[in-house]
């Protein structure tokens, strides 16, 4: 392969059939990061997908670069020490609400809070497929599931709220059939420090269209915020909605724009780099904030590691184990 | 060949100094082949350093010796109770020794509680120096004494040197004008002083490593330990002490020559995995959560960053080996480190790493189980687990040490084998090895052999799961090569290509190669040799770990009064090296003495068939020599002359 042929979409699809029930989400998204890719990288044999246990952890087995299909939540894990051997690597973590929320909850929360470099791809499709049906920590109250025959009495998480929560340096979100889902990930992988990006799935065969007042292409848009930095907050068919912060209760409120003479003025303005506007936007009542929620570098876990190494080399010196053995207090018997 | 050995010199650091037998002139010393002393104490009675300092100072006189720390598990337990009572027990000798001792010689008791405690351990005619100073009524009911136990007339079968050491310490640092706590702390350095009065230890290691660890930041601190120490010192010379009472020589040890130290087991496991990692020329990541007794491998990796070894303290035991899986993914040497509770964690991933044949060492501290069971006791009780302990037919070769120095040849191997065989490999220790320190002569470093590895990188009829023929290890191909993009993972892999597979002939055929794979582990095996003994004879134990020391004092012992016994230590447990069933079954008895209910012996009744009896103390304390002489001679019977 020469280097001066750019790479294409066909350059990142594997050999292997793809084998997702007709009409799962997880098309599109691997569509979407398939389409992307070319655009982000430089060379293939750099790139490495890590995933748990899940639909959407077979992720891996459909890209043709570099993968690690491991076991059920440890992917953060493994992808962290996979980024510490080898620095130069850009590791893409996939993984779902079951997977980074509930079995592996806490390594999400430490590879998010530690700000490593990876790209974490967070499926929700709010149930649990692989194994027929049950309902996860997104699932709403209520849902009735084999396992929760007379419904669901657990609160969810919201995803956006665990990583922020968990001190993430970037948190996005979109949807598995969205067109700007490729632009989200760019942003993504730009971003240097661990991305937390959620994605809205469908599962047709057992959550179908827990999404589809957001994701339906005619009545979506009425429900879509996409946020732009700097930018007010404004949504709707016609664009006539738009976000207000109220200073009496500390909450965001959707207000409809000419009503009681509100203005695009009295709008927040998003700041991707406020955690307070993040948190606020990230669980409207009545409208779902798409597209980069927060984002705030701060240096990155193995660029302190790697710094530390070398400093170590710096004072330390050259290794000898010669030296190392002879340290501290040593006698001689003759 | 062996020769009557003299220390000659001492190196520390940059300095050279001879070592003078001090006051030899002025006091007659009693000469003794071997002492086993015990200091017992609150837990914020500063034992372990006092214990740590005596054996410094003891191995530089050039006595062979071996200690054992035995504390508690709370870090500090309500002062004066016995469940505080924290103990350091050294035996040093002018000949090879192998074990901390049986019973105490000299038992050093700084409260009620820790006399309590120990008194029963101290041998009759013993020598017991107490603190009169902590025996208040107070420190007496705290310790559940409603008498005075000094009083007590049990005292009388011993050689008691009662000293008011709070006191005399109080008086000795007055000058640098501590504060009531910090001016108290001094008495284990005091007593540290006498006890180098009366056995001819030189003082200044001790005070070099007072001036490092506090002269910067409290200046005051180290003069008034240092002060302490003097002034024990110094009452032992002084103080007309009762004329039973006399300082002490043990003559140096007979041992092989060369350059020695003393060594910890984890710290030679530390040095030993930083040996690999330039022997192998790989990165080597150590993912580790802290657990007692394996969280002192993570300090002393952590020092070792200029070694090119990665540490990561992760959030969890998983996370620790995912890690590490992770790390060997890429192309490092993964390493992950723990106890019991720990690889009952990592279980489903070591299962990952056999699936995917990733490179892995899991070092298992072992300590007292199940479950949180004695977190600071010792117990070989992971035996098991080590060697079954997963789902699925899952093999990997299992190590075990049996020395504190051996850690770091065993670290070696363990590496080694990983990398040869792309293998998880678990490396058996416990909390004994880990935390008891020996002489150890330091190897030459160029008589190490290296074992280089290259990570694969031909493109042509590339497949992940391509095998070396001969050691049937997979191609170790690593993420950033062009060409090789590829995908493992815990599913089943086809044999040839690497894809996912569910075919039943495919997963019969996996599973025996993985067998095989391990089994051929033994290439790298040296010859089973007996570590005492003929290779017949009336009984054979076999031993493995930490209990070496106490088996070979005991063969030793019954072999010295004309009985055929031979022993065994195995270090490498699985796979069972070759020759083991018809060494064994050359004698007529088998004993397999073992710290838990009886691991080794079923393994190897059941793998080989034979009649092997096990011997076992579930007690979380080491054997005695002693214990297993007894049981020895019990099982033999009288010989065949005196029936």
């Amino acid at each position: 392969m020469s280097a001066n042929i750019p790479l294409s979409r066909t350059d990142f699809a594997s050999d292997q059939e793809v084998r997702w029930c007709p009409g799962c989400g997880d098309y599109a998204i691997l569509a979407a990061v398939q389409r992307v890719l070319p655009e982000l990288v430089e060379k293939k044999e750099n790139t490495v997908f890590i995933s748990g246990i899940g639909c959407s952890s077979r992720f891996p087995y459909y890209m043709n670069t570099y993968g690690f299909h491991t076991i059920h939540g440890r992917a953060p894990a493994i992808a962290t020490g996979l980024k510490l051997a080898n620095p130069e690597l850009d590791v893409w973590v996939v993984t779902g609400d079951g997977d980074g929320l509930s079995i592996g909850g806490n390594h999400l929360l430490h590879a998010l809070r530690r700000n490593i470099d990876l790209q974490i791809l967070l499926f929700n499709n709010q149930i649990y497929g692989l194994t027929k049906g049950q309902y996860s920590p997104t699932s709403k109250v209520g849902k009735v599931t084999p396992s929760t025959p007379f419904g669901s009495v657990d609160a969810p998480v919201i995803p956006a709220h665990v990583a922020l929560g968990a001190a993430a340096r970037f948190v996005a979100r979109g949807y598995d059939v969205s067109k700007e889902l490729p632009e989200v990930l760019k942003r993504a992988h730009q971003h240097r420090g661990a991305s937390f990006v959620e994605i809205l799935q469908n599962c047709p065969v057992f959550n179908d269209e827990a999404f589809v007042q957001i994701t339906d292409r005619k009545q979506g848009p009425a429900y879509q915020l996409w946020l732009k930095h700097g930018e007010p907050m404004i949504f709707g068919a016609n664009n006539e909605m738009g976000v207000r912060l109220n200073p009496k209760t500390l909450q965001a409120e959707i207000v409809k724009l000419g009503e009681d003479g509100i203005t695009e003025d009295d709008l927040l303005v998003h700041d991707e780099t406020n955690p307070t506007i993040a948190w606020l936007i990230s669980a409207l009542p009545g409208v779902c904030a798409l597209g980069v929620i927060y984002c705030d570098p701060a240096p990155s876990y193995d660029s302190a590691v790697q710094a530390q190494h070398a400093q170590a080399v710096e004072r330390l010196g050259e290794p000898s184990i010669e030296a190392l053995l002879h340290s501290g207090d040593t006698w001689k018997v003759e | 060949m062996r020769r009557r050995s003299a220390v000659k010199s001492v190196d520390r650091g940059e300095k050279r100094l001879l070592i003078d037998m001090p006051n030899t002139a002025t006091q007659i010393r009693e000469e003794l082949d071997s002492v086993v002393i015990r200091f017992a104490g609150d837990s914020g009675d500063g034992m372990q350093i006092t214990g740590t300092q005596f054996s410094s100072a003891t191995a530089l006189m050039g006595n062979d010796l071996s200690t054992f720390p035995d504390f508690p598990a709370e870090i500090r337990a309500p002062a004066g109770t016995t469940y505080g009572v924290s103990g350091f027990q050294i035996h040093f000798a002018s000949h090879d020794i192998k074990t901390p001792g049986d019973a105490p010689d000299v038992l050093v008791a700084m409260n009620p509680a820790a006399l309590k405690v120990n008194l029963g351990a101290l041998k009759e005619g013993g020598l017991l120096i107490v603190n009169t100073g902590a025996f208040t009524k107070a420190n007496n009911a705290k310790a559940g004494c409603k008498e005075d136990p000094l009083a007590d007339p049990a005292l009388e079968k011993y050689r008691v040197l009662p000293i008011d050491i709070t006191k005399l310490t109080l008086d000795a640092v007055k000058p640098f004008k501590l504060g009531a706590k910090d001016a108290a702390r001094c008495k284990n350095m005091w007593t540290l002083g006498l006890m180098f009065w009366l056995y001819g230890r030189d003082r200044q290691p001790s005070i070099d490593f007072l001036n490092e660890k506090f002269g910067k930041k409290r200046p005051e601190i180290a003069a008034a330990n240092i002060a302490a120490i003097n002034a024990g010192h110094i009452y032992g010379e002084t103080a007309e002490l009762p004329t039973e009472i006399r300082p002490v020589v043990v003559a140096r040890a007979e041992l092989p020559r060369g350059t020695y130290r003393t060594i910890d087991g984890n710290q030679a496991l530390a040095w030993g995995f930083a040996a690999a990692a330039q022997l192998s020329g790989l990165p080597f990541f150590y993912g580790s959560y802290p657990i007692t007794p394996a969280s002192t491998l993570l300090h002393h990796l952590a020092r070792l960053k200029n070694f090119g070894i990665t540490t990561f303290q992760a959030e969890d035991e998983i996370a620790a080996v995912a890690s590490a899986i992770g790390a060997s993914f890429g192309g490092a040497l993964g390493i992950t480190g723990t106890s019991g509770p720990g690889v009952a964690l990592k279980t489903e991933a070591i299962g990952l790493a056999i699936m995917t044949e990733l490179p892995l060492v899991v070092v298992d501290v072992q300590r007292g189980g199940p479950s949180t069971g004695l977190p600071t006791k010792t117990e070989q009780s992971d035996l098991f687990q080590a060697v079954w302990g997963r789902n699925g037919d899952a093999p990997l070769p299992v190590l075990a040490p049996a020395t504190p120095g051996e850690c770091f040849e065993f670290a070696i191997l363990a590496s080694k084998i990983a990398v040869k065989y792309m293998t998880p490999v678990m490396l058996l220790t416990d909390g004994f090895i880990a935390n008891s320190a020996e002489p150890w002569k330091i190897p030459d470093v160029s008589s190490l052999e290296p074992f280089p590895v290259t990570h694969h990188t031909e493109t042509e009829g590339f497949s992940p799961f391509k095998r070396d023929p001969r050691t049937l290890a997979r191609v170790w191909a690593k993420p950033g090569t062009p060409g090789l993009e590829h995908r493992i993972g815990g599913i089943e892999k086809d044999y040839e290509t690497g894809h996912i597979s569910y075919d039943p002939a495919n997963h019969h055929r996996m599973t025996l190669t993985r067998a095989e794979k391990v089994q051929n582990v033994r290439a790298l095996y040296p010859k089973l040799t007996l570590d005492q003994g003929e290779s017949e004879g009336e009984m054979l134990v076999i031993g493995w770990g930490s209990t070496h020391g106490a088996i070979s004092q005991a063969v030793d012992r019954v072999r010295k009064s004309g009985r055929r016994v031979s022993h065994l230590h195995l270090r490498h447990i699985w796979p069972l090296p070759e020759g083991l069933k018809e060494l064994a079954e050359r004698f007529d008895q088998i004993m397999v003495p073992e710290l838990n209910h009886g691991q080794l012996v079923r393994l190897l009744r059941a793998e080989l068939l034979i009649n092997a009896k096990g011997f076992n103390k579930i007690a979380g304390q080491p054997f005695k020599i002693s214990e297993i002489v007894d049981e020895i001679e019990a099982r033999l019977g009288k010989k065949e002359e005196e029936r």
